[in-house]
């Protein structure tokens, strides 16, 4: 077995260090005024979102590149997006869970962006369990490109669907619009917090992706280790 | 596929207990969820034929394009959806007393049917390649046509309601960009989903 590159293990260790001074800053960042101590989950929402929408992008263009070229390797690097970002973006839902209960008096509205979440999440749950009922590893690859795309194109489309549902059909549920219900403006040192945030995440994305990269390289070895064994 | 959808219509019946008023409200979404229902049982039975006794790897002998395959699939399964629909629609006009005959509704209809049969078809390929088959289509399919079904509601609710144009036209628009976009898209891919 490979040793870890050295690189990979200054990025796990960058990755825990960036999250300890992420929350060190979350928590030191002034308190809202309005909303008080539960707003500090927000730096760590929209960190966590922007890393899984980036790794799901990742994923659609992993997949084109794939039908195009037909190696495995860009097969690899789609899971390993695509499965992180899978659990960041669960994370993003749960936090933004736990931030609307007492910001908007609801774990869940049916709004646009939560709702355009949802179905993403399913899609990609959908997406690995497409790939488990498949053995051959190339036919496994060639569907799940194939569904990755179908779904990162389908994602944004139900965005606009359910907005154009909403404004027309406006249901009356008391401030479903972040922007109107739950905004608010930073101070300098909470744009610190939220910055870092975001670095700290895309670190933590780096660190993880490439780890699965290399546990995808592993698992392929097993297997055919495996079949060695079997022959 | 055709009975199936009848009893889903019965069913909504006891499931909503549909009196005059909830009906005006709830028939698109009634319709429509018999649609899709219905849909997916109809798409993996046209594949699942297809596959049990070799006939697809018939077809891929062939000597047309992939793509080919692909669209005439496509036309039937639109064809067996919009003969249930043809079934569906009468019935359910004569036992709720809702005129369902409008050309805007069929319209509507014949889109959204469009765009569920184009990515259905495509999906179905892939389940029924799959260890789990039948149980994985809805699974696959629903997520990627919630924009169908989304905007079809909308716009036949529109059309139920007599509203105005400028608000059925929105929807409309979002299902025949849908249509156009994933109907290119399955084109392109579906040599991937076949190939041996």
């Amino acid at each position: 077995m490979q040793p870890k590159p050295f690189a990979l293990r200054i990025f796990d260790i960058a990755a825990i260090l960036v999250l300890g001074i992420a929350t060190y800053l979350a928590l030191t960042a002034p308190t809202e005024r309005v909303m008080g101590e539960v707003q500090k989950v927000f730096y760590f929402h929209v960190g966590t979102a922007w890393t899984a929408l980036l790794g799901f992008i990742l994923g659609g263009v992993f997949s084109v590149i794939y039908l195009i070229t037909k190696n495995l390797k860009w097969d690899k690097f789609q899971v390993a997006a695509i499965e992180v970002s899978l659990v960041f973006f669960l994370i993003t839902i749960v936090l933004g869970s736990i931030w609307a209960r007492p910001a908007w008096n609801t774990w869940w509205t049916w709004d646009p962006r939560l709702t355009t979440a949802a179905i993403t999440e399913l899609i990609y749950i959908a997406y690995f369990m497409l790939r488990q009922g498949i053995d051959d590893p190339d036919r496994r690859a060639r569907f799940g490109a194939v569904y990755a795309l179908v779904g990162a194109l389908s994602a944004p489309i139900t965005f606009f669907a359910i907005r154009l549902f909403r404004t027309i059909h406006p249901v009356v549920i008391g401030g479903t619009n972040p922007e109107a219900d739950g905004g608010f403006s930073m101070t300098s040192d909470m744009l610190t917090a939220f910055f870092f945030a975001l670095f700290a995440f895309s670190i933590i994305f780096i660190d993880l992706f490439w780890n699965r990269i290399r546990l995808g390289d592993l698992q392929e070895k097993v297997e055919q280790l495996k079949l060695k064994i079997s022959m | 596929m055709l009975v199936f959808s009848l009893l889903i219509i019965l069913i909504f019946n006891f499931a909503l207990e549909l009196d005059v008023r909830t009906r005006q409200s709830v028939t698109a979404g009634v319709l429509w969820s018999t649609f899709a229902f219905a849909g997916t049982l109809g798409l993996n039975r046209s594949m699942a034929i297809e596959k049990d006794r070799g006939c697809l790897d018939g077809l891929l002998l062939a000597p047309v394009d992939r793509s080919a395959i692909y669209f005439g699939k496509v036309i039937s399964n639109l064809a067996f959806m919009l003969l249930v629909e043809l079934i569906v629609l009468p019935v359910y006009s004569l036992l709720y007393s809702v005129n369902l005959f409008q050309p805007g509704l069929l319209l509507v209809i014949l889109l959204g049917s469009i765009g569920y049969a184009g990515v259905g078809t495509l999906l179905s390929t892939m389940a029924v390649q799959t260890r789990t088959r039948d149980i994985l289509l809805p699974i696959l399919l629903f997520p990627v046509v919630i924009p169908v079904l989304l905007a079809a509601v909308k716009a036949s609710g529109g059309f139920l309601r007599g509203a105005d144009w400028e608000e059925i036209l929105l929807p409309l628009n979002l299902l025949i960009t849908y249509d156009v976009i994933f109907i290119a898209l399955a084109f392109m891919v579906f040599d991937n989903v076949v190939e041996e």
